[in-house]
């Protein structure tokens, strides 16, 4: 017999997968947001001079670049309240987890569009008397920023579709919103079609400006 | 006779060690006000390397450099200079240089270049480094070019840009490294052309070259370094037309197709 699509099990529980849509906005946003703050940090330790700064700065990025998710997000929702008692909501544990991960990944996009701009800029700027931090500011980070954009994007959109993991915490995404509305109604083909296909279009209009943004940037400067 | 013009620039017993490399092996210079002065050397004899000793964007292993008879730096009790960073930005405000690859801030227009060092590092107003940029954009000859983008220009006319861009911190001391060297042969003149101008100003400069024939009509002294050492100084016509050392004169006949 073949199978019988029937979507009405999307459109009687919209609401429950619009809110998980929600969540997964919010949480990718802060996400995204923690993981610039801290990989930031990162890549200014790993660019630094000093060992000790460096050192510890690529084991954490070593350390979350190289082991799987869904373990960071069991760490920080079952781990830490075992081992420090502290106890984090599942968005509190999803947030450290995909914050703290993610930040491992931002650090090395950072370092790397920093230490792609040519070593004639440095020197052109520091012998016109520009002091480091005015070098760093005017000269080098507009330049690394341009080429860290399109890694930076896909980054992001790595972290949008890790937020998943999130259901694995109970955490009220899109997919958690998704498996309560299969249980309801046996309907998991229809509703993870769905799923996909919200992820597909917010990703997909998120990356139609960015390459907009790219687009116009490499026209503002002549080429 | 005339008294000597001013010492701007000294260096004493210049050393420099890359690793276990000794790449300058004692150079003294001292350069006076509205002195030109051609550095010639074969490839690897040291000249970027003493360039950038001048303006301390490599500091020396060991020798002292000057500015307006000021040392740059202390002694730290065994035998080399500490530098403070801050000292050597104020230094590089007064020792501008012009780089073989241009260097140009690819993310900022032509007379953006040229403003941003006054505007940022000398602290002048808006209007007032417009007006040098506008001045320095025109005696290179690329007014019209102040909002055009870097990647929009020929090498020459980008190297007409950065030498703008020393000028507009008006230096004491320019230095240009090779200026033509990366350039097509039917873009060297226009810029030549250009630090040609700049002698007419009385500006100081010391120039790295193989462009004999310029530096024969150009500057005032000629300076041949071979090993990391200052093997033979002269006037252009001594060191140039009757060489006294062997290995300069073999240098010299690598260019006997080029008059002068
Ligand atoms: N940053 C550096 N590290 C190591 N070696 C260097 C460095 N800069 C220059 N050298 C070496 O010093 C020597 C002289 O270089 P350079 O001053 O550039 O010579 P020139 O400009 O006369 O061709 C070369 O052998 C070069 O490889
Ligand atoms: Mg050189």
């Amino acid at each position: 017999m073949p199978y019988v699509w029937d979507f009405s099990a999307v459109t009687r529980n919209w609401t429950v997968l619009l809110s998980g849509l929600g969540g997964t906005i919010v949480l990718s946003l802060a996400g995204i947001a923690v993981g610039i703050l801290i990989g930031a940090g990162l890549a200014a330790m790993r660019l630094s001079g000093l060992r000790v700064l460096r050192w510890p700065a690529t084991a954490w990025i070593e350390f979350f670049r190289n082991t799987p998710p869904l373990v960071h997000f069991f760490w920080f929702f079952y781990g830490l309240p075992m081992a420090f008692g502290i106890t984090l909501s599942s968005f509190g544990a999803a947030l450290a987890a995909l914050g703290i991960q993610s930040s491992a990944f931002f650090a090395e996009v950072f370092r790397g569009g920093i230490v792609s701009v040519e070593r004639g800029q440095w020197e052109a700027g520091r012998a016109l008397g520009m002091s480091r931090a005015r070098l760093f500011r005017r000269i080098i980070l507009p330049q690394a920023a341009r080429r860290m954009a399109a890694p930076f994007v896909e980054r992001c959109f790595e972290l949008v579709k890790t937020t998943t993991l999130a259901a694995a915490l109970a955490h009220h995404e899109l997919l958690y919103a998704a498996m309560v509305v299969v249980t309801e109604t046996y309907r998991p083909l229809e509703v993870y079609t769905v799923v996909a296909l919200l992820f597909l279009t917010v990703l997909f209009a998120a990356s139609q400006v960015s390459e907009w943004l790219e687009a116009r940037g490499r026209a503002m400067q002549g080429r | 006779m005339t008294s000597p013009e001013p010492v701007v620039l000294s260096a004493t017993a210049i050393t420099k060690r890359f690793g276990t490399v000794d790449v300058l092996k004692g150079v003294d210079l001292t350069v006076r006000k509205g002195e030109r002065i051609a550095i010639l050397g074969s490839s690897g004899s040291g000249k970027s390397t003493l360039l950038r000793c001048l303006n301390l964007l490599e500091r020396p292993t060991g020798g002292t450099i000057a500015l307006d008879g000021r040392t740059i730096g202390r002694p730290d009790g065994k035998g080399c200079q500490r530098y403070d960073e801050r000292e050597l930005d104020r230094v590089r405000t007064r020792v501008g240089m012009v780089f073989q690859q241009f260097n140009l801030f690819p993310h900022m227009r032509v007379i953006e270049n040229v403003m941003e060092a006054p505007r940022g590092v000398l602290g002048k107003s808006k209007a007032e480094a417009q007006a040098i940029a506008e001045r320095q954009l025109a005696a290179v000859g690329l007014a019209e070019k102040a909002t055009a983008w870097p990647a929009q220009l020929s090498g020459g006319q980008q190297q007409r840009v950065a030498i703008a861009r020393a000028l507009a911190m008006d230096p004491e001391v320019l230095l240009l490294d090779e200026p033509t060297s990366s350039l097509d042969p039917e873009l060297v003149g226009e810029v030549l052309a250009a630090i040609r101008a700049l002698s007419d100003e009385g500006r100081t400069m010391l120039i790295v070259t193989h462009e004999l024939g310029f530096a024969f009509h150009f500057a005032t002294r000629v300076l041949f370094l071979h090993d990391g050492k200052v093997l033979e100084e002269g006037p252009p016509e001594q060191v140039l037309k009757a060489p006294r050392e062997e290995r300069t004169r073999r240098f010299i006949e690598r260019f006997t197709e080029r008059r002068f």
